[in-house]
């Protein structure tokens, strides 16, 4: 999840959303009651054990980001420097860190920290890049070439290459306090990745676009927003989603890999990403260090990965 | 064809403008002395900055001063660092190591990924289809600098099988391991995606009429079958050869490799304003050119795309 390429994964997904796309809503033969394409694919997914885990996994996640408290009473920034870097043990399960602060309260504490900057950035990556891809496949013409180069400027920016630069600039302007710092954070995930979001809502929406229920709305005299708010958005949702699925996952990645660079987030921030950057120095004495929260980030991606997996395959009727 | 790459290129011309432009207004508009702690412990005379900003004509409108910025970039010069240095003989140092190392990574993942791809492929649903389904989830879901800490430690410091860091030369067999950490990612992506499409093509018409013909196994595969699932594979690798020439920032510095994406890393820290825009104003460039590339390339590997 480092590198641009992995948020640039249009690759296998712009070919799945081209199928969902064009792809005709699933009926299902027989006499059993047509279903919508939607419910059929909550249907499979009902059954499919890497959903299922997945689900599972992510709703221990979100318990652990809601209410740490109920896993571990220890003030995750308490340090004492008498008990620094001591291995694991049955007082602190993951050890203790440089600075003698407990890893196993940090990690649990770092949860909410990188969910949130995770579904923060996804949000925002969606709401831009959706609304833009929206609007190009739509209106077509100079609007689209507009929007589409100036997307294009943003693609053209390696994404770790334009994280440094924009957050090293900014890094003074935004203080020291937990919130401006995460932030920025976001802001520049999602300012480097919404030309993806874009590039598929739009091709999702010129498929639309020519439909005939969108001919019918438009022939009855609905305003472009209603066809675009009412026809065309949950039309053009579904691809949309599951790439903002595999994002999510992706994004929690790239917050551990800038953190780590030393320009993401950083204390009093406790992230896993933070920790991981905090434990390099140390990877040789004390491994652990390393292991626990580096293990959660990986869980974490892993869990919304195979969320993203299982939904596209789900939406995708040719799999079936 | 002549005519569409005409055209592409025409187009990449905003394109450029527009993320140059934007970098160049990153790097030098936003407030902040780029001499701090440029004259050690003392800040610097006054004499010092005055001569610096007029030569390097810091108190020019930014848009004139990109002006003037492209127009020497035109000509070939990327102009200098503060300590007088060219920019252009500091990339050509950096550059053919991140060459050598994006090479090496590329090969990695399409030859595994590919080999693992098509064998899964052919056989789907067996054991070594899953195992290959779970270890790319897991190479997807571990980050990179995990795989390298992990990888140098295990293979370098404990094993002694390499060496933990890399020679400023860095000669290919120096780069493997460097080369598998970058690669690995794109190896797991490159892998599924090479299944999903061989999965597809198997069942085709034109290669059930290639075993009817009584054609070996061997080469309904790897002619038939191969070709037209490389389709999306192909624009997959050449995109990612695109971002892997952007310097790979993070595997770079784990190995310690001189290469480009050190020399931003550094130059970001140090305010070397020239640096950062001629290092970043090339990767674009190479990136933007790699998906014009891909998108011709498309069209050669796959005869029913036309683009006239």
């Amino acid at each position: 999840m480092t590198d641009p390429a992995s948020l640039g994964t249009a690759g296998p997904l712009a070919e799945a959303s081209h199928d969902l796309v064009a792809g005709p809503a699933a009926t299902t033969d027989g006499p059993e009651r047509p279903r919508s394409l939607a419910a059929d694919a909550w249907h499979d997914l009902r059954r499919r054990p890497l959903f299922l885990l997945s689900v599972g996994l992510i709703a221990v996640l979100l318990v652990l980001a809601a209410v740490p408290q109920l896993f571990t009473s220890v003030d995750p920034s308490a340090g004492d420097l008498a008990r620094s870097r001591q291995a694991p043990s049955a007082q602190a399960w993951f050890g203790y860190d440089l600075l003698g602060r407990d890893v196993f309260a940090r990690t649990i504490h770092g949860t909410r920290v990188s969910i949130i900057v995770g579904v923060l950035a996804t949000t925002l990556t969606v709401l831009i890049g959706g609304s833009m891809g929206l609007l190009a496949g739509f209106y077509g013409g100079w609007i689209d070439g507009m929007l589409s180069r100036f997307a294009d400027v943003f693609f053209g920016l390696p994404f770790v290459l334009g994280a440094i630069v924009i957050l090293s600039t900014f890094r003074e302007s935004v203080g020291a306090g937990p919130v401006g710092i995460t932030a920025l954070v976001v802001l520049t995930m999602s300012a480097l990745s919404w030309p993806v979001t874009m590039r598929i809502m739009r091709s999702a929406a010129i498929a639309a676009r020519n439909q005939d229920y969108v001919r019918a709305a438009r022939g009855l005299g609905a305003s472009a927003p209603r066809v675009i708010w009412r026809h065309m958005l949950p039309n053009c949702l579904a691809p949309v989603l599951v790439y903002a699925t595999i994002a999510l996952g992706a994004f929690i990645g790239t917050e551990a890999t800038l953190s780590f660079l030393g320009i993401g987030l950083r204390d009093p921030v406790v992230s896993w990403g933070v920790m991981i950057s905090e434990a390099r120095d140390y990877l040789r004495v004390a491994p652990f260090l390393l292991l626990f929260p580096a293990a959660f980030l990986a869980v974490t991606v892993l869990a919304f990965v195979m969320l993203g997996d299982a939904v596209r395959e789900a939406f995708d009727p040719k799999g079936r | 064809m002549g005519r569409y790459v005409l055209r592409r290129l025409v187009q990449l011309v905003p394109v450029f403008l527009g993320t140059t432009f934007l970098i160049y207004l990153l790097v030098w508009a936003i407030p902040g002395d780029p001499f701090a702690g440029k004259c050690g412990d003392r800040p610097c005379p006054d004499a010092y900055i005055t001569r610096m900003r007029a030569e390097f004509h810091l108190d020019d409108n930014v848009v004139v001063q990109y002006a003037r910025y492209l127009g020497n970039l035109v000509q070939g010069d990327f102009g200098q660092t503060f300590n007088g240095t060219s920019v252009g003989a500091l990339i050509a140092a950096a550059y053919p190591v991140t060459v050598r190392l994006a090479l090496v990574a590329l090969l990695i993942e399409a030859v595994i990924g590919l080999a693992a791809g098509v064998l899964t492929g052919l056989r789907s649903g067996g054991y070594l289809d899953n195992l290959v389904l779970v270890s790319t989830l897991f190479l997807i879901a571990i980050p990179v600098f995990v795989t390298g800490y992990v990888l140098q430690t295990v293979l370098g410091l404990r094993l002694g099988l390499i060496s933990p860091t890399v020679s400023p030369a860095a000669g290919f067999g120096e780069l493997i391991v460097p080369g598998f950490v970058l690669g690995s990612l794109s190896m797991a992506y490159v892998a599924r995606l090479t299944r999903t499409s061989i999965a597809e093509n198997r069942r085709t018409d034109y290669v059930r009429t290639a075993v009817a013909k009584g054609l070996t196994p061997r080469r309904v595969v790897g002619v038939h079958l191969l070709r037209n699932s490389a389709i999306p594979v192909v624009t997959f690798l050449g995109v990612d050869l695109g971002s892997l020439m952007g310097g790979a920032i993070v595997t770079e510095g784990i190995f310690n490799i001189r290469g480009v994406g050190g020399l931003i890393f550094r130059s970001i820290q140090t305010k070397e304003g020239a640096t950062v825009t001629g290092v970043v104003v090339l990767l674009v460039v190479v990136y933007l050119l790699m998906n014009l590339l891909v998108d011709v390339l498309y069209a050669v590997l796959d005869p029913r795309i036309r683009y006239d």
